[in-house]
């Protein structure tokens, strides 16, 4: 038994039974697509569809097809890189480190929140593949015996610790949501009508029982799993950072770069969690788990990390000030009051400005508020990544060199690509699997819901009315 | 030659809550009743321990999983950075301990959780090949499934256990046959 106080707002409302929960989550996975999904579905794969052109000229011709020339080497193609890496922190983030942390209202948004980590890092990679120019020399990135005597990968290079990163982040993503979806996937198996989706979901949930000998050792395994991906979320990002921190480029070489990706990533994570936790939570009329409760606690975090966002850009401005030297404290002037000035404040306003209006609890509990500012940050975050990386490199230190970047239809339609694939991944999982950890949310049910499942029962042998614990003028 | 399908018999008892099914499980080991296993929907805290299973080893396994990858990850570069191929890369020493820092680390964190989660899948025989044993599907909705096997409480009368399941909260108790492993 868990004891939660009284005080704290239930995170399951509308009396919920366990048999109600069960419903609920996996009448999406046996219902006939929704027309609404079916509109989604089609204008994702469009979007794929004009991205695979994009990328097809882009591996047939090369990177040449990019609006790169001799001075901006990296545009696009690494904003985007970095932009779908720190989308990816929040899925982990939220099974991980708040599970360590007890944070009970995580159940209902991870499955769904580690689904998007693991769709965002795939985008990621297809940019690595992509920026590579020759993706299938992508294998020389590792260190694999070879005809050259053996020629391995550097070791001192931030970008192979980057290779090992990312794809240890992605593995251990994977697993850790397959993990959580294996008891779910057993529930929908007992449920399935049809034999064919009885046989798939049979094989897929690993001839799960729930037996308490297994749950025990399954808590184990997802204790030690969120020990372990806690230091990996933050390790993460902090090598994506020393991609540019150990460089000698003025505005990369940063020591701060670690700990400011790491609050970025998160504070661009639960923006893009937000986004499509509140769609789902809509179309699939989840607002029982998914509650106003939730949506706060997650717009609280944007407003922590944002903030933390903000300080960084301040500190990097005074430092390069500070440290006297004078190629840093131009690049930074050059950022703010350069060619690229729109991008620099199109960055401040987005992440500064933009999450400081959650400190007012209407704001924070505003969905409209909330779905307008998730999407805001995720422009920001594009920007930020945009500014750095860019305006750090277009004016060098031979003024003859000089140059601006601007992006041919390919950069766009590449950047289009990822957003297909995203979305048609997100939806394929929100249409199959089960969004919402079922046996995690019927754990929190006796002890956070409103009214307790006891009490419900108690109430319907007594023959009473229920009424509904939450008022629906609130949403 | 056909090989008789030995089975055994269990006893079935389904409750609606954990706490309930908590107790009965309290009343039937003081009744010297011996309890198979406990079927439920989602972990019912400390279950485990009421059932006298022993505490996971896996952390330990974790551990040695972990601390296998990073050895293997130190000594792979510096070998390769060190011994097969020196270069001088920035000015820095051969085995340069700073940069291996991050690929150890990470492979480390690999080795841990796939080897963890495989030794976890094997030994608890979730493979997908396998057909699941159910005492009753709706463990995995709604009920709390106490399996007790015949044949470890020879000396306890069936219709013992069954009262004893009944009195104590159980909505139904049903029989089945599991074969033997």
């Amino acid at each position: 038994m868990q004891y939660t106080s009284p005080i704290r707002e239930p995170l399951v409302l509308q009396g919920k039974t366990y048999a109600d929960v069960t419903e609920d989550i996996c009448r999406q996975v046996e219902a006939a697509p929704n027309p609404r999904w079916l509109g989604a579905m089609f204008l994702s794969l469009l979007a794929l569809g004009w991205g695979s052109y994009t990328l097809y000229r882009t591996w047939w011709y090369g990177i040449g097809e990019w609006g790169l020339n001799k001075t901006v080497g990296w545009a696009w193609d690494i904003t985007n890189f970095v932009w779908w890496v720190g989308i990816g922190h929040a899925g982990t983030l939220i099974s991980a480190i708040l599970l360590l942390f007890r944070q009970k209202w995580r159940t209902s948004i991870n499955r769904a929140a580690e689904a998007m980590t693991i769709f965002a890092v795939l985008c990621a990679g297809s940019f690595i593949l992509m920026h590579m120019g020759r993706p299938w020399l992508a294998h020389w990135a590792l260190p694999l015996p070879n005809t050259y005597g053996s020629l391995w990968v550097n070791f001192n290079s931030p970008l192979v610790w980057d290779v090992f990163a990312i794809s240890t982040y992605l593995t251990v993503s994977i697993v850790f949501w397959y993990m959580g979806l294996i008891p779910d996937l057993a529930t929908i198996r007992e449920r399935a009508k049809n034999p064919i989706a009885r046989f798939i979901y049979g094989a897929m949930s690993f001839a799960w029982n729930g037996s308490a000998k297994t749950w025990a050792r399954y808590e184990m395994v997802a204790l030690v799993l969120a020990g372990l991906s806690t230091p990996l979320v933050l390790s993460v990002h902090t090598i994506v950072s020393f991609d540019f921190a150990t460089s000698v480029i003025p505005g990369w070489h940063t020591t701060i770069f670690p700990p400011y990706f790491v609050a970025g990533a998160i504070f661009s994570g639960f923006a893009m969690v937000l986004t499509l936790m509140l769609i789902t939570r809509h179309v699939y009329k989840l607002q029982a788990y998914i509650t106003l409760e939730h949506i706060e606690s997650m717009n609280k975090i944007i407003l922590l990390t944002g903030s933390i966002v903000g300080i960084a850009y301040l500190t990097e401005f005074f430092i390069a000030w500070y440290s006297g030297v004078e190629y840093e404290s131009y690049c930074f002037i050059n950022r703010a009051f350069g060619p690229y000035w729109w991008a620099y404040w199109s960055m401040m306003t987005c992440n500064v400005i933009s999450p400081q209006f959650f400190w007012f609890r209407s704001m924070r509990r505003n969905i409209y508020v909330t779905f307008a500012l998730s999407i805001v940050v995720n422009i920001g975050m594009w920007f930020e990544r945009f500014v750095i990386i860019v305006t750090s490199l277009h004016r060098d230190y031979v003024p003859s060199s000089w140059t601006m970047f601007w992006p041919t239809y390919v950069d766009v339609g590449d950047y289009i690509f990822s957003f297909g694939f995203f979305f048609t991944c997100f939806f394929l999982f929100a249409k199959f699997l089960p969004v919402i950890n079922i046996a995690e949310v019927k754990a929190i049910l006796k002890s956070s819901s409103a009214p307790s499942v006891i009490e419900k029962e108690e109430k319907v042998k007594a023959g009473v009315k229920l009424t509904p614990s939450y008022n629906p003028k609130s949403e | 030659m056909t090989k008789h399908e030995e089975t055994h018999k269990f006893l079935v008892g389904i409750f609606n809550d954990e706490d309930i099914l908590i107790g009965a499980i309290k009343k039937l080991q003081a009744a010297g009743v011996k309890l198979h296993d406990a079927y439920t929907p989602y972990p019912v805290h400390h279950l485990d321990e009421y059932l006298g299973f022993k505490r996971s080893r896996l952390s330990k396994a974790a551990f040695l999983f972990g601390a296998t990858g990073a050895i293997l990850a130190a000594t792979f570069q510096s070998y390769v950075m060190g011994i097969d191929w020196p270069m001088i890369i920035g000015g820095k020493d051969f085995i340069a301990p700073p940069s291996f820092v991050p690929v150890t680390f990470e492979f480390a964190v690999l080795c841990a959780s796939l080897g963890m989660v495989a030794t976890f899948l094997v030994s608890n025989g979730l493979l997908p090949w396998k057909k699941a044993v159910m005492f009753d599907p709706r463990s995995t909705d709604d009920k709390f499934v106490l399996a007790i096997n015949l044949a470890d409480n020879k000396k306890i009368e069936e219709a013992k256990i069954v009262e004893l399941l009944k009195a104590n909260g159980a909505e139904e108790v049903n029989t089945k046959e599991i074969k033997k492993k």
